[in-house]
């Protein structure tokens, strides 16, 4: 089974966020980029399924700052391909950052696509379903497991109130990843290092991106608000929603 | 003619003791025929399948794991062993002969590379080679501990074991009411490069030693600068704990900063730098003039006794001997020497001390495995060191590696000692008896 792993580059939390003076963009200054946790977790998810029954493991990113080296961990850690997406400029949101990697998915052989279920920048969780919308393929998002079968996958999807369910994916097809079975590895620095010097990225030149139907038309840190009071009795809350005159 | 019997003995064993006779002999005239000229022939008393024994001396740097001959005298030197760990180099070997895979095994990173094995051993199995490279053997296999892949996580993408901000490295100068020369904004020779490291620049405890640290090169009139932001981990923990590569990436970036900005010395706070800097880095092509902080002050007492004009109020201080500062690189003396002159503090020993002295536990990788030691010891070895220290009588334990105030603070915690011992790095002594 082949599988291909879209990686994405997202603002690193460990640096404060703040909007540049357009108001329409994060402050670049201290903005540093790493890589997508859960797309992390899908990566891992990708080598497992490798380990347990061959194929091959694609990843596939959008050219950015730093993406070599991301790219080539991913080959460390037991990725056979790695593919750079470039010359695609400014991809405005995940509608448009779906376009792109489908698009470059019609050069790359796969059985499975799998992606994080969710970015920093993408919380709705809308990359895997408009990829696999765009490939006319099918998705099932939130998946904690993964078990290969023959011209399927069995998937184990995780919902809200701790319910399971178990589903078989007819593939291609692709899966927002949540978690993988294990933490995602550690690729040793001289091993990242060796790959460097021996390895090489593919790249392909990307298409669609930048389609012009949206713009971020503002970006604010969220509003601080007044404070909460805390009401300690029926009493008191009966008396604040008379004082509102609610009651 | 030679005959070849095989004597049935009751050994215990499966097989039997062969020996060899010749039928007739004689020597010198005396007849000493059969049994007379009986020759045992040596016996196989190991039979053991050594395959992992063997696998781990056959990676360059291990090989010394060997030449064990269980003599044991490494085991009452052993801090690991001494806090309940069940552990020490003849162990490991015995349990090598027994069919251990130590790349696969909990012995791989309990030991702290304090050296103290290496102190006794008559045959110089050295730990402190053997066990960075078995555990990069083990990194490379993926086989590593989950708190120290967070550490190595954190350092490779953050150039800090914290996992903090690389550029909030500077954070604490900002807010210092020292003033403090940060090289990369206003370049320029200075006489000392201080190297601020990890724990100075981010831990609450460290940054109050490194405010303690330049307030003294204030008054010393000190011409030193720092490299701010663009410091990194020195890697020596890195290194020990297995990932050359990453220590060798760390070193690089240090080396390139230190050769940027002209200095006469570089002045480091913790012994880990230290021993970087001093006994590692040269191979990677950074030869520098190099101290730890208590060499650099000791060489100053003369001007430094006049500033210190408060008292220490008469209180015991013991002094913890770094592992890396004392037997790794033979300074026992400085640091005894600044708290000496420091008026009425009265220096008392523990009774492992200076060479024979015991460990924090946080060397070698141990300070990023402490949950994991934790469950295979009785007690963490900074608890036993602490224990020691409230037994000689200290109200104060003085250090001078940074990874070991909050180790230590800690320990105080987790012993019931809080309120007893205070912990104190010597720049804070030195800094409170300057009599501001």
């Amino acid at each position: 089974m082949n599988t291909v792993v879209l990686l994405k580059r997202v603002p690193d939390l460990v640096e404060d966020l703040e909007v540049d003076s357009s108001g329409t963009a994060l402050d670049s200054e201290h903005l540093k980029l790493t890589l997508n946790e859960f797309d992390d977790h899908a990566l891992e998810q990708a080598l497992l399924l490798k380990e347990g029954g061959g194929g091959e493991v694609t990843a596939v990113a959008l050219d950015s700052e730093d993406v070599d080296k991301m790219l080539f961990t991913a080959l460390a850690k037991g990725a056979d391909r790695a593919l750079k997406i470039t010359g695609t400029g400014a991809v405005n949101g995940t509608s448009e950052l779906a376009e792109v990697f489908a698009q470059a998915l019609g050069s790359v052989n796969y059985d499975l696509v799998l992606t994080g279920v969710q970015a920093s920048d993408d919380i709705d969780g809308q990359l895997a379903p408009t990829v696999a919308a765009k490939l006319s393929v099918p998705c099932i998002e939130v998946i904690t497991g993964v078990e290969a079968g023959d011209g399927s996958v069995t998937v184990h999807k995780e919902y809200a109130g701790g319910v399971l369910a178990e589903f078989e994916m007819t593939l291609p097809g692709v899966l927002g990843i949540q978690a993988a079975a294990q933490s995602p590895r550690y690729a040793p620095v001289s091993k990242v290092r060796q790959i460097q010097d021996s390895a090489t990225l593919d790249e392909v030149a990307g298409a669609g991106g930048d389609n012009g139907k949206f713009s971020i038309v503002v970006m604010t840190p969220p509003e601080t608000g007044e404070g909460a009071q805390m009401l300690e009795s029926v009493e008191e809350l009966i008396a604040v929603l008379d004082s509102k005159g609610v009651i | 003619m030679t005959e070849r019997y095989n004597l049935t003995v009751n050994t215990g064993r499966e097989k039997d003791q062969s020996f060899v006779e010749k039928e007739s002999a004689v020597i010198e005239g005396i007849d000493v025929s059969g049994r007379w000229n009986r020759m045992f022939v040596p016996r196989e008393i190991q039979d053991y399948d050594l395959t992992n024994m063997h696998k781990l001396t056959a990676i360059p740097g291990a090989e010394s794991m060997g030449w064990c001959y269980q003599c044991a005298q490494c085991m009452p030197a052993c801090p690991v062993d001494t806090a309940g760990g069940d552990y020490g180099p003849r162990k490991i070997f015995r349990r090598l002969e027994l069919g251990m895979d130590l790349l696969d095994s909990r012995d791989l990173w309990l030991c702290t590379t304090c050296a103290n094995c290496l102190r006794v051993c008559p045959k110089e199995v050295d730990m402190i080679k053997i066990m960075p490279v078995a555990r990069a053997a083990a990194v490379l296999e993926g086989n590593v501990p989950a708190e120290l892949l967070e550490m190595f996580q954190n350092v490779a993408e953050y150039g800090n074991p914290m996992g903090q901000s690389a550029r909030k490295r500077a954070a604490w100068i900002r807010k210092s009411d020292a003033e403090i020369r940060v090289l990369p904004k206003d370049p320029g020779p200075v006489d000392v490069l201080w190297f601020v490291g990890d724990f100075y620049a981010y831990h609450g405890r460290g940054v109050d030693a490194a405010n303690a640290m330049a307030r003294v090169f204030n008054a010393l009139d000190v011409d030193f600068g720092v490299l701010g932001a663009d410091e990194r981990t020195d890697g020596d923990s890195q290194r020990l704990a297995g990932e050359p590569g990453l220590y060798e990436e760390l070193a690089e970036h240090n080396i390139e900063q230190f050769k940027q900005h002209e200095h006469e010395r570089i002045v480091v706070s913790g012994p880990h730098a230290y021993n970087a800097i001093k006994n590692e880095y040269p191979a990677m092509g950074g030869e520098f003039e190099v101290e730890h902080y208590t060499q650099f002050l000791a060489d100053q007492i003369d001007e430094l006794k006049p500033l210190l004009t408060g008292s220490f109020g008469n209180r015991k201080v013991t002094f913890h001997d770094p592992c890396y500062l004392g037997r790794h690189n033979g300074e026992y003396d400085a640091p005894r020497d600044l708290l000496e002159a420091v008026p009425d503090l009265d220096l008392i020993e523990m009774y492992r001390c200076k060479e024979q002295g015991y460990c924090c536990g946080g060397g070698g990788g141990g300070m990023w495995l402490d949950g994991f030691a934790a469950e295979q010891q009785s007690e963490r070895l900074s608890e036993n060191r602490v224990k020691e220290a409230v037994m000689v009588g200290a109200d104060v334990l003085a250090v001078c590696c940074p990874y070991e105030v909050s180790r230590f603070e800690d320990a105080v915690k987790s012993t019931n000692n809080d309120g007893k011992l205070e912990v104190l790095d010597i720049i804070e002594i030195l800094d409170q008896c300057m009599g501001a």
